[in-house]
């Protein structure tokens, strides 16, 4: 636990010198494509940033300069399959970017969809030290947490404070500087698989990058999608990927519940692919191209010209109707939704003030979602995409790239974790000293 | 419909070139690449090239082939000299003392050292040279003008107005017509000489010459021996009052051999000894008296 509270301290400093740099690349590894962007930060924006949350939460300091996309390759359920391929996408991207940029960048904050986020929720108290609360207080709280068994081979990767209570008060978002006598704080810590985790730092690693941050992308979907309003009245972000569906509940402008389904877009390329016997990459092309969810007695004429080249006259003519492509096409996008209502189901999604959910990811963007998802998982669906950022391209700002931007925006301003506080000072190991102190009794 | 084998290139970079164009991007190396990188390989060729004496001589050898055959076309070759503005004696002497050789290319005369050594000579009081058109060295000569002989004792000197040494002269009668002047350090006081003289007017015929006392004073040398002893200050003004007084009494008339103005508010008349002997004798005193000398 020390370890990785260590690790990411580390990535934090590294931020922090990227942002004194001034350059730092965004990296959003999906199963589908490789996105990275080059931000250049230029001390605070215009608006300023006078409280935690400035006007624009820092997104007025940084400007995109270059901006990259290429065919991820290697990838699977957001996790890294074949570990050189996708060297080569994130090389490729990275180069890109950096040539419109017109800059070297050496820092890098990653995000990716996979790895088998788990939430928890923590609990954790301590007594008030002086009365009026210190961040020492704040960190001896966060530390008290009682950490569940979060299983072998697991690391937290966020760890937000999302409430604090002080005496019997509760809802406060920031203690410090109050008055009380026992301190209580409620946190949202998210683990995934070590292994993976791993794996996406050797390889970022492996093309000459540093890592100055990681994030889940169900995490920072919802922080680019969803609206201010929208993160402090409760909402689902629902993320929907190429190889994974990330799920992401927001409430009081902090995450709660992260939790992904390894579905998503690429099920249904394959689908079409199975179904009509065509490529993968043709399957590709008549799912964005002529792809929906709701089929209408229009799309019993219209005809769609499969192609193929296996040189056979017969096979190389055939052509369906949108009609058989939306049935084939519908039961997988109704799974996913489907899975994602059992999971925000499990989470108690219900039970929160409002139930917005939004649906951004390149997933998103099959014609007709919004209302079959309204079907699934109740009223309040709407379609999301990210924020607009200083300097993004026209091609960068389609609901694909809400994992980006969100990413921007964590660099830009990122929000509280445990990690943030230093370590209580009757937390440091003690064996150390006590053995330094021994050695001196053996040795004198 | 599609080639069978197409080749696909992989769009990714090669590990080797994404990190050259990362080496590219990174600023203190472009600036090395693009600037001090050539700026030393220039210094470096310079510093082999020239490393070797060898070649160090053999290019300063080739400049200044070049540059004596450049000096020594025709255009700036300098074939003869002419000499205006001076007696033939002096363009002679001139001649004889540069003895330049001609033809000379026009950058190998010093005109001003040329210059300096012409205006070295007495009889000239400036020079002006210059190589004009047509390869001749014009010597524009402006010669002393004698005003005054001067005698030494090693014999007769002309001088120019300021005093300056103009020429030897052997015979007097060859320039009769300048006023004399002698003794010592006369050559300095020229100027107050000559102012002297203009002030004679109706004693000019008279005029002998001037002899300089001490270095301090004038003399003013009448024939019949006569002789105006001037102060050291102001002169012209105590000739004028000589000249005065021999209008009115005619002064110089009488036989008397000095007047001596050397104190301004006290003239002293020497009489000739006859006259004093006949003045004596009018006034029934001894022939011999005590009256100064």
């Amino acid at each position: 636990m020390t370890d990785l509270y260590q690790s990411q301290r580390a990535m934090r400093n590294m931020r922090r010198a990227a942002m004194q740099r001034g350059v730092i690349a965004i990296l959003d590894i999906g199963t589908f494509k490789i996105a990275c962007l080059v931000l250049r930060f230029d001390g605070p924006g215009r608006l300023g940033e006078q409280d935690s949350v400035g006007p624009m939460a820092g997104q007025s300091s940084f400007r995109v300069i270059g901006a990259a996309t290429t065919r991820s390759r290697g990838v699977r359920f957001g996790e890294i399959d074949a570990m050189p391929e996708t060297e080569r996408a994130v090389r490729t991207a990275v180069q890109a970017a950096q040539k419109m940029a017109n800059v070297r960048v050496d820092h890098v904050i990653a995000c990716f969809a996979g790895a088998r986020p788990r939430s928890y929720g923590l609990v954790g108290e301590c007594q008030v030290q002086d009365r009026v609360v210190s961040e020492q207080d704040v960190a001896r709280a966060l530390s008290a947490c009682d950490v569940p068994d979060i299983g072998e081979g697991r690391e937290v990767l966020h760890a937000h404070p999302v409430n604090f209570a002080l005496d019997y008060r509760t809802g406060l978002g920031d203690p410090r500087g109050q008055v009380g006598a026992r301190l209580a704080c409620d946190m949202h810590m998210l683990s995934v698989d070590a292994a993976a985790v791993q794996t996406l730092l050797l390889c970022i690693n492996r093309c000459d990058l540093e890592v100055a941050g990681i994030a889940s992308s169900a995490y920072v979907g919802g922080i680019a999608s969803l609206v201010e309003d929208e993160q402090e009245l409760g909402a689902a972000c629902i993320d929907m990927g190429g190889g994974s569906t990330g799920l992401s509940v927001f409430i009081k402008k902090h995450m709660i519940y992260a939790e992904s389904v390894r579905i998503g877009g690429d099920h249904v390329t394959s689908d079409i692919s199975k179904g009509l016997q065509v490529p993968l990459s043709t399957a590709e092309r008549i799912k964005t191209r002529h792809g929906g969810v709701h089929a209408t007695g229009m799309d019993d004429r219209e005809m769609i010209e499969i192609g193929g080249d296996s040189g056979d006259w017969d096979k190389d003519r055939r052509s369906v109707s949108r009609a058989e492509l939306i049935g084939i096409m519908r039961p997988r996008v109704e799974e996913i939704l489907e899975e994602v209502r059992a999971q925000l189901d499990a989470a108690g999604f219900d039970s929160l003030p409002s139930q917005q959910i939004v649906l951004t990811g390149g997933g998103s963007q099959i014609p007709g979602l919004d209302g079959l998802a309204a079907k699934i998982l109740g009223q309040r669906v709407r379609l999301g995409r990210p924020l607009r950022v200083q300097g993004l391209p026209q091609a960068a700002t389609g609901p694909a790239f809400s994992g980006a931007v969100g990413l921007c925006l964590f660099a830009a301003h990122p929000q509280d974790e445990w990690w943030d506080f230093d370590i209580p000072a009757d937390r440091y190991p003690a064996r150390s000293l006590k053995r330094a102190v021994k050695w001196f009794k053996d040795n004198w | 419909m599609q080639p069978v084998n197409v080749f696909r290139r992989d769009p990714a970079p090669s590990r080797m070139a994404y990190r050259m164009q990362r080496l590219w991007l990174t600023p203190l190396f472009r600036v090395f690449l693009r600037h001090i990188l050539p700026a030393l390989i220039v210094v470096l060729v310079f510093a082999v090239y020239f490393g070797s004496a060898q070649r160090r001589a053999a290019l300063v050898t080739q400049f200044d082939t070049l540059r004596t055959e450049i000096e020594h076309r025709p255009e700036f070759m300098v074939s003869m000299m002419s000499i205006e503005g001076a007696s033939p004696a002096l363009g002679d002497a001139v001649r004889a003392m540069l003895a330049i050789k001609f033809p000379q290319s026009s950058f190998d005369i010093d005109l001003e050292a040329t210059r300096a050594k012409i205006e070295a000579l007495d009889a000239v009081a400036s020079a002006d040279l210059r190589v004009v058109p047509g390869g001749v060295l014009q010597v524009t000569i402006r010669e002393r003008e004698a005003a005054m002989v001067w005698r030494t004792r090693d014999g007769l000197v002309l001088l120019d107005p300021t005093g300056h040494r103009v020429a030897e002269l052997t015979d007097r009668a060859a320039r009769a017509e300048l006023p004399l002047i002698a003794g010592d350090g006369a050559d300095q006081a020229v100027p107050e000489a000559q102012a002297i003289l203009a002030a004679a007017g109706p004693l000019a015929t008279r005029i002998r010459g001037l002899v300089r006392i001490g270095d301090r004073r004038w003399d003013v040398m009448l024939d019949r021996d006569q002789t105006i002893l001037l102060p050291e200050t102001d002169p012209v003004t105590a000739f004028e009052r000589v000249i005065a007084l021999d209008q009115s009494q005619g002064l110089l008339a009488h036989d008397i051999v000095a007047v001596d103005m050397r104190l301004p508010d006290r003239p002293v008349l020497r009489l000739s000894a006859d006259a004093f002997a006949a003045r004596q004798k009018a006034f029934g005193l001894k022939p011999t008296g005590a009256v100064s000398k």
